[in-house]
């Protein structure tokens, strides 16, 4: 089984590293390209574990390691 | 007195702080390796600067997680002195022992330079020697200080007086622009401490300016407040 675990910052927190890409890629030309915001994925495989189990897991471990609260939230997709 | 400093894979700061307790303070200290837990017999605890573990996932994120920041976290909560520089702040907002995020500098550089701080507190174990708004020269040196909070945290902190130090211009005023707070931290924010001041967090390094040599001698006053807040216990 594999899950892919999406880390993005809140929308409430500056990004200034989306912010400079964004400049970026005005400058190339993209002018229809508005806001870029920067994130991280996880890839995970996962062994053993039903797909509720992998569910839990993944949800815990994005919680409680891939992702700061404070500043950033996840989203996850489950390959059964 | 027993101080203690925590080694880190990746700690870089953590001599340099061992430096200044024992040699230049005359402490008894000692090292404290990131796989013990044994920590129970010391007075304070110092998580020094550096990139533990490489930094890898988010700045003293895996450091959160190893079997001393568990003992840390029994200690501080047992009423236990634990300061936090530079990264070992960072390791302090990833374990909860102190609230708040760290965000990369607004600039996305990494910026190793003096910085002036005001003493906005000097009811902490950490700044109890200070004068009220004492202006510190001491330096920063790190990629991700630009603290963050929500605005619920930050009314919090404020309302209960826990920001200890805020970037401010050699004349103590808070200004925020790229000379005085030059990470971008909301409200100027330098340094924090807990409710309770006995957990207490800063970015700037006060062990490299403990010494005429290195050019300020102001980072020391927090080590003396530290062990006079110890004895006086």
């Amino acid at each position: 089984m594999k899950a892919r675990v999406y880390v993005t910052l809140k929308k409430t927190v500056l990004d200034p590293q989306g912010q400079t890409i964004h400049r970026a890629l005005a400058g190339l030309g993209y002018k229809s390209i508005k806001e870029v915001r920067q994130g991280k994925v996880f890839d995970l495989k996962l062994d053993g574990l039903s797909p509720d189990q992998a569910r839990q897991q993944v949800e815990q471990v994005a919680r409680d390691v891939l992702t700061n609260p404070v500043v950033e939230e996840f989203r996850y997709e489950l390959d059964e | 007195m027993k101080l203690g400093v925590v080694v880190f894979p990746g700690s870089n700061c953590d001599h340099d702080a061992f430096h200044v307790l024992h040699d230049v303070l005359g402490q008894p200290t000692e090292w404290v390796w990131h796989e013990s837990t044994h920590i129970h017999h010391l007075d304070a605890v110092i998580l020094p600067g550096g990139f533990a573990y490489g930094d890898y996932l988010r700045t003293g994120a895996i450091a959160s997680h190893s079997p001393v920041m568990g003992a840390v976290k029994k200690f501080a909560r047992a009423g236990g002195v634990v300061l936090g520089i530079c990264n070992g702040f960072q390791i302090l907002l990833e374990s909860g022992l102190l609230p708040g995020a760290m965000l990369r500098n607004r600039r996305l550089k990494f910026l190793c330079r003096f910085v002036h701080l005001r003493v906005e507190n000097t009811a902490t174990p950490f700044t109890s020697a200070c004068r009220p708004a004492q202006v510190l020269k001491i330096p920063i040196a790190h990629m991700e200080g630009n603290y963050y909070a929500d605005a619920a945290t930050v009314r919090e902190l404020e309302r209960h007086q826990q920001i200890v130090f805020r970037y401010a211009t050699p004349a103590g005023e808070i200004v925020d622009d790229e000379e005085s707070n030059p990470n971008g931290a909301l409200a100027n924010i330098a340094g924090i401490a807990n409710r309770e001041r006995n957990v207490g967090g800063l970015m700037p390094h006060p062990e490299r300016a403990s010494e005429p040599l290195m050019g300020s001698t102001d980072g020391l006053v927090l080590f003396q407040s530290m062990i006079a807040s110890l004895v006086s216990k």
